[in-house]
């Protein structure tokens, strides 16, 4: 499926824009492993609530600081004006805009 | 206490602001003002219509019953959220890239545009968005009523019933006044946005300060509040690990499949900055919205009396402490969570409604198909209007019989649980290339029976369609179907059995009808499409040349846009190939293109079947067939300089053809004239010789015949007198030394003067000219009298070459912009296409001479004139016959 010319090495800045999606594709699978921490956590039974509660507050509120953090980054390094090329186009022509 | 008029006096004040808000926006969108209505923080607030009365009210309720479970239902679309990176930002591609106008719309536009998915969603949504409807309904008059008991010697209890039905009432005639104001559901709709966002404003801030007022005002700061949590029912956390997991999963899919999210996720999204912002923000919201269900389920568990519905103690337990500006608040609230979620999901539903069932029946019930003329327009909205109220009478019909009874929390799982169905035809679509659209009907199918049996049925109660008996021996006594313990597998909680059953059925069938079957070309077309959206961002073409004229597709789009945007589109088309006028050459990039502005309007399906019609099938060529395959398509890349190149000799190449026909024909034309105008300057010149010889030879004439010989004469002079005016004028304007003479004059007394001038001329039927006088009240600073000639000329031709029985011109007149269209439509047969390029140049006449009595001039002085006044004049196709539109621009001196 990869096509043959794609280069083997990235200039440095692309090569930080493919990272940078690779982490925010990460936070997902990071928050629901950590969500579901507490189904192991209560297996003994007799877990307080307010406690658990708060694991999930503080859990909910990492997710979104590490979020807004590479978002925030992603849209800028996709140019500002919309729409962003994606890290896999490869030089098409922008989407028309809509609307 | 707050009385109960003065409970209605605030809904309504509030409603009438929210009227306000949606009015003002569309207003200042129309007027191109709308930067901050795109701003992200705007389409961040409108997701907020996940948040319904279910989380307003029912939240607290589900943490009084389990404790910390009701957190799920907020963590999944958290999840969602922050990886926007894997779904969200490919599927706001694709719904731009497509212009897909609802969920239904991409499923089907995904596998082939295959009206039957999208029947089949469409149906799913409604019966899954019926019941969450009338649990809106049901808070809305639960909220009341508890104002209403609240006060033991005060007014009667008010009808129940006939709130709801108000409420109904209400929200239909709002969705229907700003939901439906554009037709292109693909279009923003900027009042009822940013109506929401309000709405999540005040209901955001209405449970904080409800939370704010528990935690410091009743229990007396954190610590306290945490001490209150240790003493109460739910102090240990009872964690059901099937639900727990489950129920995450659940309202992460309901998230990407719920009509209405999907309308305010994809299809009211402008710029993927958006989505940038609502990745953390949104989350940030849900975050904010639960943080104080908790201490707000405890203290209402401790200071209520026991059996107080926990549903409503948002609202209670301010009351009991006599803090009635904040139960106000906080029952607005409710309302703003209640009345958007209906507002949206009615938009929504009526969209698929009209696209998948209204229009491809009155589609396949008109004999005449795509082609024949009228404006569908009406249609489209009346349908729409007609969904939102049929939607709105069914939720209220379902609130009336089921009794309103369950808890809100139940019904909304339900709910979520049937439009979790799309889920895997919809991840499928977006990652799978193989994903097909039998594997895609099959799984939601399936997916869908599982969910009604194990789940919707048995929610009715025993007394509903499935029977006692039947849930606890299944039916026919085959103890394998029984709906809570499908195949024997027993003691699993009702909700999760039915997810587990369902997903896994549904996904299972998913894929092996996909990988059993053998797609269609087009649908093999999308899917690449849908898959590799990133990649592909020129589409691949499902049209090949068919044998469609572009004034037919004209007359088409005409219908369905309206006309102005469809000769906008088709200019800018004709444009873009290097063509003057409307038409432009029917290729298949241009067939693809119509197709996709139309389904922003009646969707994807009935879009292809409209074109269908008109071009003669769906043809995908062996060549395209190519373009999808990998290997092609690195060719393609490889060689798209080549591409470029090439097309840009096309266009050249295009543009040089037209030139030499019109060449060819303007020197045949030249011949034509030259054998013609010796004619015509030679016919007089005989009859003038002939006669002054008989005057010369001075015979006996008497004084009759002489006075008749002279005056043919002298009417053969000015004959020849007129057609060389006629060449001078043209040659004085085509060399630019004419000298205009500008003035005010308004545009009426100019028409007017044109008809009056034009009345006399020529024998035949009478022609009927019909005006609209109030847009003709426009002041020109212009040359008039030259003007007048133009429209002179042009009423005059319609005199002369209208071949209706009853021949009639219509004049309108339009602003666009700063533009000034007069448009002369009259009914008779028209131009030929073949021949409305050359009908502007000089000595070109299309009929006999001997009727037309002229030069064949009078057209080109016209363009001359314009020309030199600034305009243009050009034919306008697809009017029913012939038509010229004026265009001048409106200085700005003088537009006011």
């Amino acid at each position: 499926m990869t096509p043959p010319r794609e280069p083997l090495f990235l200039a440095r800045q692309n090569y930080r824009r493919r990272r940078l999606a690779d982490a925010a594709r990460l936070v997902p699978v990071l928050g629901a492993l950590l969500f579901m921490i507490p189904i192991l956590a209560t297996s003994g039974g007799g877990a307080s609530t307010a406690r658990g509660g708060m694991y999930v507050f503080l859990v909910w509120l990492a997710l979104i600081g590490v979020a807004g953090f590479l978002s925030r980054r992603l849209v800028e390094r996709s140019g500002a004006a919309s729409p962003a090329p994606g890290d896999d186009n490869k030089g098409g022509e922008p989407v028309r805009e809509n609307g | 206490m707050v009385g109960f008029n003065i409970l209605v006096l605030v809904c309504l004040g509030y409603v009438i602001m929210l009227f306000l808000v949606a009015f003002a926006a569309d207003k200042r969108a129309r007027e191109g003002r709308d930067r901050w209505l795109r701003a992200p923080v705007v389409y961040t607030l409108s997701l907020s219509i996940y948040c319904t009365a279910w989380t307003f009210y029912g939240a607290v309720g589900y943490a009084a019953r389990s404790g910390l479970e009701f957190v799920t239902i907020y963590l999944g679309p958290t999840l969602v959220m922050v990886g926007w990176w894997w779904a969200l930002r490919k599927l706001v591609r694709i719904g731009r890239a497509q212009r897909v106008t609802s969920i239904a719309d991409l499923i089907s536009s995904r596998y082939g545009k295959s009206n039957l998915l999208g029947v089949i969603v469409t149906l799913l949504a409604v019966v899954g968005t019926t019941p969450y409807i009338a649990l809106q309904l049901q808070s809305v008059t639960l909220s009341f009523s508890v104002f209403a008991a609240g006060r033991p010697e005060g007014w009667a209890l008010p009808d129940l019933n006939a709130t709801a039905l108000w409420v109904a009432v209400g929200l239909a005639l709002f969705t229907i006044l700003f939901g439906t104001r554009n037709l292109d559901a693909n279009e923003r709709h900027h009042g009822v946005v940013t109506a929401i966002a309000v709405e999540a404003v005040v209901k955001l801030v209405a449970l904080l300060a409800v939370g704010v007022f528990v935690v410091w005002g009743v229990a007396g700061g954190p610590a306290e509040i945490t001490r209150i949590i240790e003493e109460s029912p739910i102090a240990t956390w009872q964690m059901n690990p099937g639900r727990w997991a489950s129920l995450t999963f659940l309202s992460a899919a309901a998230f990407l499949t719920l009509p209405r999210m999907f309308q305010v996720l994809v299809v009211e999204n402008v710029e993927e900055r958006q989505l940038g912002t609502a990745a953390w923000a949104f989350p940030l919201y849900l975050f904010l919205m639960s943080l104080f269900v908790v201490p707000i389920a405890v203290v209402g568990l401790k200071v209520m009396p026991a059996g107080s519905n926990p549903d409503l103690f948002v609202l209670t337990v301010p009351l009991s402490f006599d803090q009635e500006p904040l139960a106000m608040l906080s029952f607005l609230g409710g309302f703003s969570s209640a009345t958007s979620m209906v507002i949206v999901a009615a938009i929504a539903l009526s969209t698929m409604v009209s696209n998948h069932i209204v229009m491809p029946i009155w589609l396949s019930a008109r004999k005449g198909g795509a082609s024949v003329s009228g404006d569908v327009r009406h249609l489209v909205l009346l349908s729409r209007r007609l969904s939102i109220g049929g939607v709105l009478l069914l939720g209220y019909l379902y609130f009336r019989f089921s009794g309103g009874g369950a808890a809100l929390a139940a019904i909304g799982l339900i709910s979520f649980a049937g439009v979790a169905q799309v889920l895997p035809a919809l991840l499928g679509g977006l990652f799978w290339r193989g994903a097909a659209r039998n594997g895609a009907a099959a799984g939601l199918i399936a997916g869908f029976t599982i969910w009604a049996y194990s789940l919707f049925l048995p929610s009715f109660g025993e007394a509903g369609i499935l029977s006692a008996t039947t849930m606890a021996n299944g039916p026919w006594g085959i103890g394998w179907l029984r709906p809570q313990a499908l195949f024997g597998i027993e003691g699993m909680d009702p909700v999760v059995h039915a997810i587990f059953w369902s997903m896994l059925l549904n996904t299972g069938a998913f894929f092996l009808f996909s990988l059993a079957s053998f797609p269609t070309p087009l649908e093999r077309l999308q899917g690449a499409q849908f898959v590799n959206v990133f990649e592909h961002t020129r589409s691949a073409r499902g049209w090949t040349r068919g044998g469609a004229e572009a004034e037919d597709l004209m007359v088409m789009a005409q219908r369905i846009m309206g006309g102005p945007q469809a000769q906008a589109l088709f200019q800018s088309q004709a444009a873009a190939q290097g063509k003057e006028g409307y038409l432009p050459d029917v290729t298949p990039d241009f067939i693809e293109r119509l197709e996709r502005e139309l389904s922003g309007s009646v969707g994807a399906a009935t879009a292809h079947a409209m074109v269908g019609q008109i071009v003669g099938g769906a043809s995908v060529s062996v060549e395209d067939l190519m373009a999808v395959a990998d290997e092609a398509q690195q060719i393609l890349e490889y060689s798209s300089r080549l591409e470029t190149q090439s097309e840009e000799l096309t266009r050249t190449a295009r543009q040089l053809s037209e030139a030499n026909e019109k060449l060819t024909q303007l020197s045949i034309q030249k011949d034509a004239f030259l054998s013609q105008i010796s004619h015509e300057l030679r016919t007089p010149m005989t009859s003038i010789r002939a006669f002054s010889e008989i005057l010369m030879d001075g015979g006996p004439l008497g004084a009759q015949d002489q006075h008749k010989y002279s005056s043919i004469i002298q009417d053969e002079a000015i004959r020849l007198t007129r057609l060389l005016d006629d060449l001078l004028d043209l040659s004085v304007l085509e060399n630019g030394q004419v000298i205009l003479n500008p003035q005010n004059e308004n545009l009426t007394v100019i028409l007017d003067r044109a008809v009056a001038a034009t009345s006399s001329i020529g024998a035949g039927p009478e022609l009927e000219v019909l005006r609209d006088g109030g847009r003709e009240d426009v002041w020109l600073y212009t040359d008039t009298d030259r003007l007048a000639q133009v429209f002179i000329n042009l009423i005059a031709n319609a005199r002369k070459y209208c071949d209706a029985a009853t021949p009639r011109l219509t004049i309108s007149v339009t602003r666009r912009d700063n533009t000034l269209q007069i448009d002369f439509i009259d009914n008779g047969s028209g131009i030929p296409t073949e021949s409305q390029g050359v009908i502007f140049e000089k000595f070109s006449r299309l009929s006999d001479q001997a009727k037309a009595g002229g030069a064949g001039l009078g057209l080109a002085i016209c363009r001359e004139i314009m020309d030199k006044l600034g305009g243009k004049v050009t034919y306008l196709p697809g009017q029913g016959g012939g038509a010229f539109r004026v265009a001048m621009p409106l200085s700005p001196l003088n537009s006011a």
